[in-house]
């Protein structure tokens, strides 16, 4: 214990006289910590939010009945129900606009909940004053917080209605409101409407067969049945966990490369302390602490940064989700317990994996022989070799996952193989690079740069590798969001052709507005959207995914811009006649449809067989679609909803269209929106659907400029040696300095130059791999030459900065410290 | 004397150091290459041996072998009643921390450590530090005022009396010195081996030093050559 003890104290004392390499290599843990557990809690947060929503009111936990044709049905099947003896429930949602943000609205009836819900539910008094005139709207408290009301506020819906007073229920998800069904009823303007009955308990032996109460009017729909948020979710979270687990390995780097040098560093302190008689099991114990400590340590320090991380990114993942799949996210981050311990787990591992070879390698050399300056940078040189067949290894991964894998996680292990191996092969090229500028140089200053950059490469090659990963990250994800915002920016131009979209509030008052409209000179064509929905299981949709159909009437608006990926000739008259449909890309690649391909689409008034004509993009979209001529949809689906506008008319007269509509129906709008607001709305929910990913891929470069300033610094102060005997043969130190710049510089642009291919590969694997396995639909691939100019300017600044400090030291080295090196020569 | 002799005699006397038949060769480019080739010798308790020879001849990995920081091919090295070629590396750790003192040409203090820290490791890492005897070394050695600084503060010759000092702090039986003053200027490396001598009679530690110089060697008990892989007195 003793020995372990000082020998603990004696090897942690290097640390007093380097404190800039244990910064770098706490740093390195604790940015790998704290981007990986960052991660981590963003996750978690949004997992719990979806069990949040689906647990609340148990509505996704109970089986139920919903209209077969979607929709809304009478609410007469639900008595008739009951008093069959069928424990079912009724509940109707739709959503409500309080200020500028939509929340779904629940109607329940208390009394014949499922328990799981009613446990949830107020009772006693509380529950009489829900029952009771006014009633209560019941919300979390996080959407009294959002809505900036306090208890009892009764905020306006629209002009005439007014939520009844509002109350805390702490168990409901955020964005939802719950209030009877009457009351829904009244302000979803509904009246004896239901969405769905949740059943309650599984009806008795005896009690009669659901279709012999109500006919084929509602279908049963299984718990697990409902496209649940988690499933929906999965892919932008394995999307993240990836960047994530990218910016732990670029921690990762920083550490190894901290730890190699400390070890090397460290040697003539393990000697001494073996030849004074320290045992090699004390001092095994005594790193093996030190590494223990020191990543606990960092392990904390990244755990908090990961809290700051996730914290400041929760608000942008919120909107992504929102964007991408509508699922809204509790705005305050909650940090499980296992979320503590799987990131001090990370950081032990991590600190484990960066050290474990430093470590194995000081350990089995013999005593004498680590004496030997540079051991452990000749041990890394036999180590490229090695490095080198690990790097076909991985590269040779990729390739079988990209040929033979099939989900998205084949796609991310592809993409895994390829930058793991890239990464790890990057010293070859380099060196060869050096190799032959040697052989080509001429001078005997220019002779001894190449040959003492070849044999600084080891040391700084980790550094290099993690500036590899990251820029060619940003080239990768780069392309791939570019080319996104440039794809989605000319497809909302042909998709948002029309100047007006609204929508009625009812279908009485879609057929006043028409009307009205009709007979205004400045509006150029009314065209009515109708939409119908369906999840049912036929014989063509087998997916219990939500299709939502979409019926619109034959015009120039569509045939003339509708963006279309493939179509056949007369597509747009062959909708128009009612026997062929466009499908969205999504659906068509969930359902493996091609131009030519027949559908049977389910509708209330049987199958209704379609030709497929087209395929268009549908970005973002969380539903399948399917787009067909507006009077054949609504003579197969009567019910179908009917108060979605497109209005075309002369830009300039748009905004007063817009506010004599508004003026002269008030309520009866139930929305309103200009072309141009749409637009802007659309790209600001793009931008923040990238916006994480944009600032993971911004992190993952500072730490890699990170990892090269520690390198540098680390390395620098073994430079002396190298550098005093030119000094002493009369090269300056203010040229030596040059030399080092131009040394670093060269590093960083080679590295940039090899990460452009990388990057590029990485797009492709992006676009056309993993985002068509997780989202369903494919970009365009574009290359960004100025972009890769950006990276390589990039890749030279962060080097100047991360060499600057180091060189600056040299430049102004003491001559004392460089003629030391003589006095201390062997 | 002959070495045989000296051996028997120390045998005789209880030798503190009795080193029979050892060998040791290296790997060359053209097979093995032998350094030591059955070498004898024993040393007494407080008694000096100053161990001679040209550059290569093996001296330092004689006295490395002693240390028990390499391995012999064959032969026998006993410290007191202990076998050390028989010792695993944690015996020969022991060894080292308890019965000897190492001082290297090379100083090897812990840049990390100040002057009193590194005059106290081996002495703490063996259990036996006394701040008095400490105190007492620092004194002599003329490092009482330098006890907060740190190695690359010193001059040479300081950095050696720290070491030295090192390798007395736990009263070590056997001091072992390879080329001590090799780095030091003439009168610095002359007043170091005195002090050293002199504070490994005080120690009661006998001491077998490597050394090119024959003034330095003369200071000592006993000569000895190694040439051929042979020691001659």
């Amino acid at each position: 214990m003793r020995q372990f003890l000082y020998a603990l104290a004696t090897l942690a004392s290097h640390w007093r006289r380097r404190p800039g390499q244990f910064a770098a290599l706490f740093v390195g843990l604790a940015i790998a910590t704290a981007l990986w557990s960052g991660v981590a809690a963003l996750n978690d947060q949004a997992r719990r939010s979806y069990d949040h929503a689906a647990g609340a009111l148990g509505l996704g936990a109970s089986p139920s009945l919903v209209a077969a044709s979607g929709g809304f049905f009478v609410q007469d099947m639900f008595i008739a129900l009951r008093r069959a003896g069928w424990k079912v429930s009724p509940i109707l949602e739709g959503t409500i606009r309080l200020g500028d943000k939509s929340y779904r609205l629940v109607g329940v009836e208390p009394l014949t909940l499922p328990k799981i819900s009613s446990a949830k539910m107020p009772t006693g008094e509380a529950l009489n004053d829900f029952l009771g005139p006014p009633g209560r709207a019941l919300a979390a408290p996080q959407t009294l917080r959002a809505l900036g009301l306090a208890m009892g506020a009764t905020p306006r819906i629209g002009d005439a209605d007014r939520l009844p007073p509002l109350a805390i229920a702490e168990d409901l998800s955020p964005g939802m409101i719950v209030v009877d069904i009457g009351v829904a009823q009244r302000l979803l303007h509904r009246p004896a409407r239901l969405s769905r009955l949740l059943i309650a308990e599984e009806p008795a032996p005896d009690a009669p067969a659901l279709a012999a109460v109500i006919g084929e009017a509602l279908r049963r729909v299984e718990a697990d049945e409902a496209p649940e948020l988690a499933k929906l979710t999965d892919s932008f979270h394995l999307n993240l966990t990836a960047f994530g687990l990218l910016a732990y390995v670029v921690g990762l780097f920083i550490a190894h490369a901290s730890f190699g040098l400390a070890f090397e560093q460290r040697l003539p302190i393990i000697r001494t302390l073996r030849a004074i008689g320290a045992s090699l099991r004390a001092l095994t114990f005594a790193l093996i602490a030190e590494l223990t400590l020191l990543a606990l340590l960092a392990g904390v320090a990244g755990m908090i940064g990961g809290y700051l991380i996730a914290a400041a990114l929760l608000p942008d993942m919120a909107a992504s989700l929102e964007g991408l799949y509508g699922a809204e996210l509790d705005g305050a981050l909650g940090l499980a317990p296992s979320w503590w311990i799987s990131g001090i787990g990370m950081a032990l591992i991590g600190a484990v994996i960066a050290a474990a070879s430093g470590l194995v390698k000081t350990l089995r050399l013999p005593v004498l022989a680590i004496a030997q300056p540079f051991a452990w940078r000749e041990a890394q040189r036999h180590w490229l070799y090695r490095q080198a067949a690990l790097a076909a290894l991985a590269l040779l991964g990729a390739a079988a996952a990209l040929l033979l894998g099939e989900g998205l996680e084949a796609g991310f292990v592809s993409m895994a193989g390829l930058l793991l191996g890239a990464a790890l092969a990057l010293p070859l090229p380099l060196a060869a690079m050096l190799r032959l500028g040697e052989r080509r140089a001429r001078g005997p200053l220019t002779k001894w740069f190449f040959a003492d950059a070849l044999q600084q490469l080891p040391g700084l090659s980790l550094a290099l590798m993690a500036l590899l990963l990251a820029l060619s990250t940003n080239i990768g994800v780069g392309s791939m969001v570019e080319g996104f915002r440039r794809t989605f920016a000319q497809w909302l131009d042909q998709r948002l052709v029309a100047e007006i979209y609204f929508e009625a509030a009812s279908e009485t008052d879609a057929h006043r507005i028409e009307t009205w409209l009709a007979r205004r000179e400045d509006v150029a064509a009314i065209l009515p959207l109708c939409k119908a929905k369906t999840t049912r299981r036929a014989s063509a949709i087998e997916t219990a995914w939500p299709v939502e159909i979409v019926g619109a009437p034959p015009h120039e608006t569509f045939s003339a811009h509708f963006p279309l990926l493939e179509t056949r000739a007369d597509a747009w008259g062959s909708v128009a006649r009612g026997d062929a449909a466009l499908v969205s890309e999504q659906l068509a690649r969930r359902l493996r449809l091609e131009l030519g391909s027949h559908l049977n689409i389910p509708t209330p008034t049987g199958d209704w067989r379609v030709e497929i004509v087209g395929l268009y993009p549908d970005y973002g979209a969380a539903k399948g679609q399917l787009r067909v001529d507006r009077d054949a949809l609504v003579s197969r689906w009567p019910d179908a909803r009917k108060l979605d506008y497109m209005l075309r008319a002369k830009a300039e007269s748009a905004p007063d269209v817009m506010l004599a509509l508004q003026s002269e129906f008030g309520a009866g709008v139930a929305r309103i929106i200009d072309q141009a607001a749409l637009k802007q709305r659309s790209m600001t929910i793009f931008e923040r659907t990238f916006a994480v990913t944009a600032a993971l891929d911004a992190l993952t470069l500072v730490v890699s400029a990170i990892a090269l300033f520690a390198s540098l610094t680390t390395l620098a102060a073994a430079r002396t040696p190298q550098l005093a005997p030119l000094w002493a043969a009369g090269v300056s130190r203010r040229s030596l300095s040059l030399l080092e710049f131009v040394r670093v510089t060269l590093f960083a642009a080679a590295t940039a130059l090899v990460s452009v291919p990388l990057g590029l590969a990485l797009a492709y694997d992006l676009v056309a791999i993993v985002n068509v396995r997780a989202f369903g639909w494919r970009l365009p691939f574009h290359v960004f030459p100025s972009q890769w100019l950006e990276v390589f300017a990039l890749a030279l600044l962060t080097a100047a900065l991360a060499a600057l400090l180091p060189i600056r030291r040299l430049a102004r080295i003491a001559p004392a410290s460089l003629l030391a090196v003589f006095a201390n020569e062997r | 004397m002959s070495v045989m002799s000296a051996a028997r005699d120390a045998a005789v006397n209880g030798a503190l150091l009795r080193v029979t038949g050892l060998s040791k060769s290296y790997r060359g480019p053209q097979g093995p290459l032998p350094v030591l080739r059955g070498v004898d010798l024993a040393l007494a308790a407080g008694t000096s041996l100053a161990l001679m020879g040209e550059s290569g001849s093996g001296k330092s990995t004689l006295l490395h072998l002693v240390a028990g920081l390499d391995h012999a091919d064959s032969g026998a090295i006993r410290i007191d009643d202990v076998e050390v070629t028989k010792l695993d590396d944690d015996g020969r750790a022991a060894l080292r921390r308890k019965t000897l003192g190492v001082v290297f040409q090379q100083f090897n203090l812990v840049p990390s450590l100040t002057v009193g820290d590194n005059l106290a490791l081996q002495a703490r890492l063996a259990g036996r530090y006394d701040c008095d005897w400490r105190d007492a070394l620092a004194d002599r050695l003329g490092l009482s005022a330098l006890l907060d600084r740190y190695p690359e503060q010193l001059s040479g010759g300081q950095q050696q009396r720290v070491a030295v000092g090192r390798a007395l702090a736990p009263r070590p039986r056997l001091l072992l010195a390879d080329e001590p003053t090799g780095n030091l200027d003439e009168a610095t490396g002359d007043a170091v081996l005195d002090l050293l001598l002199e504070l490994s009679a005080t120690a009661g530690a006998a001491v077998l030093m490597v050394t090119h110089s024959a003034l330095l060697a003369a200071k000592l008990d006993r000569r000895a050559t190694l040439a051929g892989g042979r020691l001659a007195l």
